[in-house]
């Protein structure tokens, strides 16, 4: 059978195409990895009126090949690698109609890549409104492409671009925009020949982008280097004279199609947004005050969502208690995997709002704001304005915030960024805060309005985001880096958020979410419970022998002979040994051997935690007892001293734990494949755990 | 004069870049030499700047913005 055929959407930042590649696709579409680089791969299937389907995939937004930064470098790399498994069979230019000048150089170097392209004129209700009149089989005729107008927002003309699509030739017909051999004539012609590549514009960007470029096996690129050292090639230069070429033949086109009489409104009425969301004053004020209105939100609103879960679970388990045969396979069953989901399951709600949020943050244009006020302030910790963005996400989720900061161009803030990210209480950190401030931060309201529950763990956050920025800068003086840092970004005038991207951003996160998180607190759960049921050698034989003697039938009910045992049982399980092993270390935090389990298991992410403490405290216990793992923990006892295991000292050394220690496996496999580098996560991993250490011990020698 | 030393609301005519690397950049984001550029606001802790350029705003470090010449 014939593979489908494959489009690339290209573009500029904030031209629609995104919403583009949403109308085409729906919620037929996935998030996967480009080969070789972690950039996300936005891919999904469209059907064309003739009933082909055919796949589709988003490319990052950039204004130019030459990318300046990580993610931007994959656009070259697709489109010019055949062997690239993504390499599209047509490429769809998205411009902005009411920009078409600085549109256009994108699509010229496109063009001159040799690959069928149509171009997409975005937005042309608006630029109809900023009275830009725009002759569009003039410019079809004028670069010998197909030129389809649309405006996404409002899912006007995507039949004409499916058409469009549909009917393109398989060969590239358009017009060759400047004389690209000219720019560097002896190396186009000894880079083409050397690595047998036909056309010279390729050529000349393989010149400019050996280095980074992952196609290229490490000979052809040491012929490249040969052949720039040899002519003196001088890339800045180049790329200059090549981008005033590109913009006098654009200016030219443009001169006999395009007549342009005032400015966008959008721009007027934006600018006076920004008067106040941008004020010296005010637009601290109301960034924090939108901050603060999200988490009261998030609380507030899937407060009731989350309670409906909860009750699906329990209903779940006693059903299973119910019907199920009872023995160690319903045990596994109900008392590891379904705990254990239920403990995570459980903030469904809260991650969707969140990134809901987020996404209406960037999707509005009011995170570029952010950006821009926060840069100096940020620059002096040793970040970027950029970095704003990955740290507010990392209050969801560390994995996708950390990728974000690709848009970050100098490496050194980057990496920063990268580094401290992580510090960001997320998501999963949420259930372990929610449930110990539950346990020992009484339910009551001071001075009128403060909920002390609330303000607990507000403290909380706002004590990561103040750790996160203290460690960036020590940092800044610790990492090396010549290279200057750039801030030349777009602002994008003021829009309504798109509600079908952030539904669909929501419907990911969470699917991501579910599929992932449910992955490990599976495997984690079954693991845990088998270590936690089995110990080495005749442990558990002599146990039971123990319990069966006199000593102890004569003296204690059979009931409470067979709680000492499980507990004893737990003891001595391979779990049990594992806590109890780490037990020296961790008890000048206040914390007990099960905690020492929960510890553990924890590395591998941290919503593990409620589950983990609901199989322990379920294999101990009896199956019937419905009781939820807070009750179970709230009557914990020390079992030397007979005090509650959870005390305010002891609960809030736990959490100074969670808030700072590296417990989450995917985000340092994403730490490592963005900095390409072990030494990075390995050196986040020991710095937080260090930190987590030292905060915690001082927490509970304060506070008992 | 520079594009750093621009009142906000004054705006100016790009002549030149003095930073090669930088001038590339800026270029692709549509800052041409003859274009007009107007400064629109600063941010409010005095740096970065946001400027008005061939139909968009952008914004730009002081530092970014000393390398345009301005007619």
């Amino acid at each position: 059978m014939k593979n489908k055929k494959r489009i690339a959407l290209v573009g500029n930042p904030n031209t629609g195409k995104s919403t583009i590649f949403n109308a085409l696709t729906g919620l037929n579409q996935k998030i996967g990895n480009f080969p070789g680089v972690t950039v996300d791969k936005k891919s999904g299937f469209t059907k064309l009126a003739d009933g082909e389907t055919i796949e589709v995939i988003d490319l990052p937004g950039t204004y130019s090949l030459y990318p300046k930064s990580a993610d931007e470098t994959i656009v070259f790399e697709v489109l010019a690698d055949k062997q690239n498994s993504a390499h599209p069979d047509m490429v769809v230019v998205v411009a902005d109609a009411t920009n078409l000048k600085r549109n256009l150089l994108l699509f010229t170097q496109i063009a001159d890549l040799g690959l069928p392209v149509i171009l997409a004129l975005n937005m042309i209700d608006l630029a109809k409104k900023g009275n830009i009149e725009i002759d569009i089989d003039g410019l079809a005729k004028r670069l010998n492409v197909q030129v389809v107008a649309l405006a996404a927002r409002k899912s006007q003309g995507l039949d004409d671009l499916k058409k469009a699509i549909q009917f393109q030739s398989e060969t590239a017909l358009q017009a060759s925009t400047i004389a690209v051999k000219s720019l560097a004539p002896e190396i186009i012609s000894e880079v083409a020949t050397r690595l047998n590549i036909s056309n010279p514009y390729v050529a000349l960007q393989v010149a400019h982008q050996h280095g980074n470029l992952k196609y290229l096996s490490k000979d052809e690129r040491q012929e490249v280097q040969e052949v720039l050292q040899q002519h003196s090639f001088h890339s800045p230069k180049i790329q200059a004279s090549e981008t005033i070429a590109r913009y006098s033949f654009i200016n030219e086109v443009l001169l006999d199609t395009v007549k342009h009489t005032t400015v966008a409104i959008e721009e007027s009425i934006s600018n006076k947004i920004d008067h106040y969301l941008t004020h010296k004053v005010w637009g601290f004020v109301i960034f924090i005050g939108i901050l603060f209105a999200i988490f009261q939100s998030i609380f507030a609103w899937s407060e009731y969502p989350m309670m409906l879960i909860e009750t699906l679970f329990v209903w779940l388990e006693k059903l299973g208690h119910d019907y199920l045969p009872a023995g160690a396979l319903t045990d596994l069953l109900i008392d590891g995997v379904l705990a254990g989901l239920s403990g995570v399951m459980v903030f469904i709600p809260q991650i969707a709002l969140l990134f809901a949020f987020i996404s209406v943050l960037e999707d509005t244009g009011y995170m570029a704001r952010v950006t821009f006020m926060m840069d100096r302030l940020m620059r002096k910790v040793g970040l970027n304005g950029k970095s704003v963005v990955p740290m507010i996400g990392g209050l969801a989720c560390a994995v996708p915030s950390i990728m974000s900061a690709r848009t970050i161009e100098n490496w050194k803030e980057r990496m920063i960024t990268i580094m401290v990210t992580p510090l960001v209480s997320c998501s999963a950190r949420l259930p372990i805060y929610t449930l110990l401030i539950s346990l020992v931060v009484p339910n009551k309201i001071v001075f009128g309005f403060i909920q002390l529950q609330g303000l607990a763990l507000m403290g909380l956050y706002v004590m990561s985001i103040v750790a996160a920025i203290l460690v960036a800068w020590v940092m800044k003086f610790i990492l090396k880096s010549k290279l200057k840092g750039y801030f030349i970004m777009e602002l994008p005038v003021y829009r309504m958020p798109r509600w079908r991207n952030v539904g669909l951003t929501m419907y990911e996160s969470v699917k991501t979410f579910v599929t992932e998180a449910g992955k490990v607190i599976i495997a984690v759960s079954i693991v845990l419970w088998v270590m936690a049921s089995y110990g080495p050698g005749d442990r558990f034989e002599k146990i039971e022998q123990k319990y069966s003697g006199p000593a102890y039938t004569q003296k204690f009910s059979e009931e409470e002979i067979d709680r000492m045992a499980a507990s004893e049982k737990l003891e001595n399980s391979y779990a049990g040994l594992a806590g109890k092993a780490i037990e020296p270390g961790i008890k000048p935090l206040g914390f007990d051997w099960k905690i020492g389990i929960a510890l553990i298991t924890s590395f591998a992410a941290r919503e593990v935690f409620v589950g983990t403490m609901a199989t322990l405290y379920s294999v101990e216990g009896d199956a019937d007892d419905m009781n939820s793992v807070r009750e179970k923990m709230a009557n914990a006892k020390n079992a030397e001293t007979g005090l509650p295991v959870f005390t305010v000292a002891s609960a809030f050394s736990l959490m100074m734990f969670y808030a700072f220690a590296m417990q989450c496996m995917s985000t340092m496999a994403v730490v490592y494949r963005e900095t390409k580098h072990i030494k990075w996560p390995v050196i986040q991993f020991v710095y937080m755990l260090v930190l987590a250490y030292v905060a915690s011990y001082l927490t509970y020698v304060m506070l008992s | 004069m520079k594009l750093s030393q621009l009142q906000i609301g004054q705006q100016g005519i790009i002549k030149e870049f003095t930073d090669l690397e930088m001038s590339v950049k800026l270029m692709e984001m549509g800052c041409l030499p003859g274009e007009c550029i107007k400064l629109e606001r600063i941010a409010p802790l005095g740096d970065p700047i946001a400027v008005s350029v061939a139909g968009y705003q952008l914004s730009l470090r002081k530092l970014e913005a000393s390398t345009i010449e301005l007619i």
